[in-house]
């Protein structure tokens, strides 16, 4: 079975972001492994590591495919050192800007090359929080879209996949065979912490670097100059007025009552 | 100014039109004349579609098919994108919703056109305000190749109600095998309860860790006001409350008039969630807890003991 994961590269989604001319400033904060991205290569690891035992060399691999500048490769060799065996690096000074259109025919072109089984997703990229990538990922190749797992069981022998999935409307039961894109929701597992082993063995693994020319991709489909949708303008939203903090002494509640009332809430 | 077509996506639920489907023809009216798509279950069709009269829509387009149903987004896809091929509208709006945002997506992909999710408003050029990170910054974007796709939050704005009776076109189509890839074998629909959908609710009351499990004063609190209950990350990873009620980054995005943290620290992924909320107030025992930032009105103080006393002063106000 070839797994491969598609993990982006982000800012810290513990840090406040800004907009700067209508995109986002990447430069002041963080740039960190997509933090759902990490229960999707979790999952897989789950899935291929009991049938990899005892055997010399693995005969199921997972593969991370990343979209993002240079700086990503930090991001990828923390999936390396959680397990992963090697990555695909796409980056191009064209791709800057890119809308979702753009960024899921960049990594449908990349995983057609790969001859993989499964690609797996995280349901949202903190930054970009669209949560359409792995659904468009589905149509670009014409593969079964298993999206927002809760659960995944996959019959290698089969060739399928059966899938809870998980949203604001309930859980659905679904099941496809061969090739599939899943994605996974934040309550599916706990991802490990990378081991000092992994770590150290996560440096030798190979990332491949590649641009646009390898994926016959020309650089007027994607960036901001082939994105279809464009910001016209961003304002930060005025910060909130400074609210009153009052201490309980035993008659907040009634405080609190008369707070809303005043306020015509109740 | 040429009139435009705009065409909706009527969700539907349990046999029930969403509201969202009201709110998307206000939308869409702005721009032009509405036309609905309902894709719904075999003979379950005329039901669905007679609950969109008193709204915006014009025209009704739908499609009975257990398809639908039985292979879920693809299909829906597959539908609408024959849908947009004869209808040949000017934009399409759909609910953005985690399912209304996949088809988006797909349908973008499909038709050739550019998508925008988590709108909070159309205006009659069919550009669309979102609020990103959190609600901290206003964006104001428009598609500018193809036919736009654009998802839109439920509850962003107030349906406007007409007299009018919507025209019923029924149409046969045919999905696509490469539509039916996936196979869906069971549902379990989302307990309901009495309580309004967290989503919809002008109200709600969010109970985190501190709740230590008990949400029996949250959920009291929400019946007195008519409020919906929400819960942080915490208090959802803990099994104390069903995953569907958690706000926040990996949860739902709510904006009531009135939010209510009982509880709940503020981390940046929960306040990601309803930090658009009109008035805050919270209530928590850590004077430093960074949900006062956000607070209108923040009690220091232990909900179990702030939380009954604040009902009964309520209960004894409305006499
Ligand atoms: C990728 C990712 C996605 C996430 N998505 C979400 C999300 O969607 N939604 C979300 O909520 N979180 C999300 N989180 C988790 C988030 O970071 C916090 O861990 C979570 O919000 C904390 O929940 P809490 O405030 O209930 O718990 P805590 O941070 O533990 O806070 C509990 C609070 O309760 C107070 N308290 C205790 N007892 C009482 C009492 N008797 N009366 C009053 N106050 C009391 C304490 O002082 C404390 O401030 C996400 C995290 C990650 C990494
Ligand atoms: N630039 C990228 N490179 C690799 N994977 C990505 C990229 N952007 C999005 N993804 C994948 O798509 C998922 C959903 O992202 P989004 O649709 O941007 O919210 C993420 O969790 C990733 O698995």
């Amino acid at each position: 079975m070839k797994i491969a994961i598609c993990v982006k590269q982000v800012p810290d989604s513990w840090a406040e972001k800004k907009m700067v001319n209508g995109v986002l400033d990447r430069e002041s904060v963080d740039a960190v492994l997509n933090d759902l991205d990490e229960y999707a290569i979790e999952e897989a690891l789950r899935i291929v590591e009991p049938l990899n035992e005892g055997k010399e060399s693995p005969e199921h691999t997972i593969t991370l495919i990343s979209m993002g500048p240079d700086r990503a490769t930090e991001a990828i060799r923390k999936g390396l050192s959680m397990g992963a065996d090697d990555a695909v690096l796409l980056t191009d000074a064209a791709l800057a800007g890119s809308d979702a259109i753009a960024t899921s025919k960049v990594l449908a072109e990349v995983i057609k090359s790969g001859g993989f089984d499964l690609v797996f997703c995280g349901t949202e990229s903190t930054d970009a929080r669209m949560s359409v990538v792995p659904a468009m990922l589905a149509e670009r190749l014409g593969w079964a879209q298993l999206t927002f797992a809760g659960s995944v069981k996959v019959d290698g022998a089969a060739k399928r996949v059966e899938i809870a999935r998980m949203t604001e409307s309930g859980v659905e039961n679904m099941s496809a065979s061969f090739p599939c894109v899943i994605s996974v929701i934040e309550k599916i597992n706990e991802p490990r912490y990378p081991s000092f082993k992994g770590i150290m063995a996560a440096k030798k693994k190979t990332i491949a670097n590649k641009s646009l020319a390898d994926i016959s991709i020309s650089a007027n489909e994607v960036g901001s100059a082939g994105a279809w949708s464009v910001v016209e303008s961003a304002q930060a939203r005025p910060p909130r007025e400074k609210g009153v903090k009052i201490e309980d002494s035993g008659d907040a509640g009634t405080k609190l009552a008369d707070y809303l009332a005043e306020k015509r809430l109740v | 100014m040429i009139m435009s077509n705009v065409l909706i996506l009527a969700d539907h639920d349990g046999g029930k039109i969403s509201k969202t489907a009201a709110e998307l023809a206000s939308l869409g009216k702005r721009a032009g004349s509405v036309t609905a798509v309902v894709l719904a279950p075999a003979s379950q069709g005329d039901a669905l579609a007679a609950q969109l009269s008193n709204t915006e829509v014009e025209k009704v387009v739908l499609v009975e098919s257990d398809d639908f149903a039985r292979h879920g987004i693809p299909a829906l896809v597959d539908a609408l994108a024959q849908i947009v091929g004869a209808e040949n509208p000017n934009a399409v709006l759909i609910p953005s919703t985690a399912k209304g945002k996949e088809v988006a997506g797909r349908l973008a992909i499909r038709i050739g056109g550019g998508v925008i999710t988590d709108a909070v408003d159309v205006n009659s050029d069919l550009g669309a305000t979102q609020s990103v990170f959190g609600g901290s910054f206003t964006v104001s974007s428009k598609v500018k190749t193809g036919t736009p796709v654009i998802t839109v939050r439920p509850s962003s704005v107030e349906a406007t109600a007409t007299s009018t009776t919507a025209v019923i076109e029924k149409l046969s189509l045919t999905i696509a095998d490469s539509a039916k890839l996936v196979t869906i074998t069971g549902t379990q629909p989302a307990a309901k309860g009495g309580r309004p959908e967290l989503t919809e609710a002008k109200i709600v009351i969010s109970g985190g860790r501190g709740t230590n499990g008990d949400f029996s004063q949250v959920e009291a609190m929400a019946d007195l006001l008519g409020a919906a209950v929400g819960a942080s990350r915490a208090a959802t990873d803990a099994g104390w409350y069903p995953h569907t009620h958690q706000v926040g980054q990996t949860g739902k995005t709510v904006s009531p008039q009135l939010y209510v943290a009982c509880g709940i620290s503020g981390a940046i992924q929960h306040r990601a969630g309803m930090q658009t909320s009109k008035t805050i107030v919270a209530i928590n025992k850590d004077p430093e807890a960074p949900i006062f930032d956000l607070a209108d009105f923040g009690v220091v103080g232990d909900l179990f003991a702030v939380l009954p006393q604040a009902r009964e002063a309520i209960s004894s106000k409305r006499g």
